[in-house]
């Protein structure tokens, strides 16, 4: 009996996450067997100071899992400013990249076809784009921290500056690549700017756009964790930083593992979206 | 200008900078015709001379270096949806269906029609062109021929006064091209519209053409003569082959693709050849002897057919 390429491929998956389990098991277990600190380098049980003592603070498999499966089952309790639950925090960083992606849609997609549309802009604008894409975003936080004072809104500023380069970048690379005689053919039936502008270039350019979107998002959902880190508060970032304050392993575990399931299905559900303005020529 | 005149190309010219920034290419010059009303005109000529510039500016869609278009009466600066377009390539909007495609073209016609009444004159086109029940088909699951039939069907759903067609049927087997042909001959005798239609396909531009427009080989291409098909217009691809003038004209047109277009300049010293009125012939109505003297010593034999154009 031969299985589907698709079937082997998940069993292979499930095999090779069961033997990632038992490794991370018997380590934890032998580490654990030592007499505590010795099982850890110096430096980090320098790091540790005099919390670190006992039992090694690095949980086995069972323990996160348990621990994902207590996030899971009380998502959204708020038990004071140090203590929400993970579904709260995850709200918190989703809406804040939600905010900052759709504000960095609204700017980037109009500026993109613009930039796509006029070899001029383009050429006048690109020397800007060159030199802003590879700035980190985090770079910005100081300046936004300073000029804008709400550590909320300066997040979600740094969301908007990581996101705006990709889709403007790719807006205006879809835009200039319409094919010339889609435009010929608007142009021969007397169709105005703005109709060519919605029927034409705008289907015609949605898959690139929707690439750049996609590239976005996944920017976003990296530096939200950073950004929130920096300013603390709330959100998923801050909770990770708090965690490792309260030196709890396994929440950081935990949440490294809800980070990796959100920024799937956010990159997940574009890909949909992708699909769907999609055509085949 | 007569009064049946549609379109007079008026010393066209069109250059382009050369690619190594040297001294400009011209494309084509001194290039003078008209189309009558009601006219179906093929332009044939090598690839590369000009052909599709030419339709371009035909179309508005590009501009003389200079000379000019005139179509009824008034100078062609721009598009128009008074001409329509067939493009060489089929030029659907992929993301489209076919029916889309159509209403686009449509509805930029009658901004004001409803829905409905939109939807039912694409469907007459749509049936036209034997495309019934591939209404919301995808270009991407049309074949070929199916494609350049809903092109035809765009460009005629507009009713447009002038159909300008580039090569419709190129990337075509013959035997869709034969049938793609019949249906566009009787659609457009039927309609009585005006074609302008360039091809590279000497049978195809016997059985439509009323008058074949010769363009010698590029650069500075130009309009070698013009050569009026003297068969009926009740012909058909069947017995087009029986008409007594149909090897004659054929002939000439062989004659000319192979040796002539591209010997033009030395044909041009020998006679006086003047481009506003491009000599007019009628090889179908030629003796055999002539045609066949015609065709071994091509330069000069045609005068006794020449006829001026009526200016
Ligand atoms: N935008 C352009 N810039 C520079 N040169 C051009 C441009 N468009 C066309 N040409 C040149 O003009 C000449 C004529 O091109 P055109 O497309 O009109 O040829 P054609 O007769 O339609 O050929 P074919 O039968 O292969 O379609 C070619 O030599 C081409 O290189
Ligand atoms: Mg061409």
């Amino acid at each position: 009996m031969t299985l589907s390429l698709r079937m082997r491929a998940a069993v292979l998956s499930v095999v090779l996450f069961l033997a990632f389990v038992a490794i991370w098991e018997l380590a934890v277990i032998s580490n654990s067997g030592g007499s505590g600190v010795t099982g850890m380098s110096a430096e980090y049980a320098a790091l540790m100071g005099a919390t670190a003592k006992g039992a090694s603070a690095m949980p086995g498999p069972f323990t996160v899992g348990e621990e994902i499966w207590k996030h899971l089952s009380d998502p959204f309790y708020d038990a004071g400013p140090n203590d929400k639950g993970i579904g709260i925090q995850l709200g918190y960083s989703i809406a804040r990249v939600f905010v900052g992606f759709v504000l960095a849609m609204l700017t980037a997609v109009p500026l993109g076809f613009l930039i796509g549309m006029s070899p001029l802009f383009y050429r006048a604008l690109d020397p800007f784009i060159q030199l802003m894409k590879p700035v980190s975003p985090l770079a910005w936080m100081p300046l936004a921290l300073y000029t804008i004072k709400d550590s909320t809104i300066s997040s979600i500023f740094v969301i908007y500056i990581c996101s705006v380069w990709p889709m403007l970048i790719n807006t205006a690379f879809g835009v200039s690549g319409v094919r010339k005689e889609w435009l010929s053919v608007a142009k021969t039936l007397e169709v105005g700017q703005f109709r060519t502008a919605i029927r034409v270039i705008l289907p015609a350019a949605a898959p690139t756009i929707m690439t750049g979107m996609r590239i976005s998002i996944s920017i976003a959902w990296l530096v939200i964790v950073a950004a929130e880190m920096l300013v603390g508060g709330t959100g998923i970032g801050y909770f990770v930083w708090n965690e490792w304050n309260n030196l709890s392993i396994t929440n950081i575990i935990a949440a490294i593992f809800f980070i990796g399931m959100v920024g799937m299905l956010l990159d997940l559900g574009l890909a949909q979206m992708t699909k769907l303005v999609t055509y085949e020529d | 200008m007569s009064i049946d005149t549609q379109i007079s190309v008026e010393d066209l010219k069109r250059t382009f900078p050369s690619p190594d920034g040297g001294e400009d290419v011209t494309v084509f010059e001194d290039i003078w015709f008209k189309v009558e009303k009601g006219e179906f005109v093929c332009l044939i000529g090598h690839s590369g001379c000009g052909k599709t510039t030419l339709l371009n500016i035909l179309a508005g869609l590009d501009a003389p270096t200079s000379g000019g278009v005139i179509v009824d009466h008034e100078e062609v600066t721009g598009t128009s949806l008074d001409r329509a377009v067939v493009f060489q390539g089929h030029a659907l909007m992929p993301w489209m269906s076919v029916m889309a495609n159509i209403a686009f073209a449509v509805t930029s016609r009658h901004p004001d029609w409803s829905k409905e009444n939109i939807q039912k004159h694409c469907q007459k086109y749509i049936d036209l062109v034997h495309l019934t029940g591939a209404e919301n088909k995808k270009p991407s699951q049309l074949s070929g021929g199916m494609k350049q039939r809903v092109g035809i069907a765009r460009a005629m759903a507009i009713e447009p006064k002038i159909m300008l067609l580039d090569e419709p049927f190129s990337a075509l087997d013959a035997l869709t091209r034969g049938s793609l042909q019949d249906e566009l001959l009787s659609i457009c005798y039927g309609t009585s519209q005006t074609v302008f239609m360039i091809t590279h396909d000497i049978d195809e531009a016997m059985l439509l053409a009323d008058k074949i427009v010769l363009m010698t080989n590029g650069p500075k291409a130009k309009v070698c003569e013009i050569v009026e098909n003297t068969m009926p217009r009740d012909r058909t691809r069947a017995n087009m082959h029986r008409h007594a003038h149909y090897y004659p004209i054929r002939n000439h047109l062989i004659e000319f693709l192979v040796n002539r277009s591209a010997q033009f300049e030395a044909e041009l010293s020998s006679k006086d050849y003047d481009p506003r009125h491009p000599p007019v012939t009628r090889p179908g109505l030629t003796k055999p002897s002539a045609a066949v003297a015609q065709a071994t010593d091509a330069p000069g034999g045609e005068t006794e057919t020449a006829v001026q154009a009526l200016a």
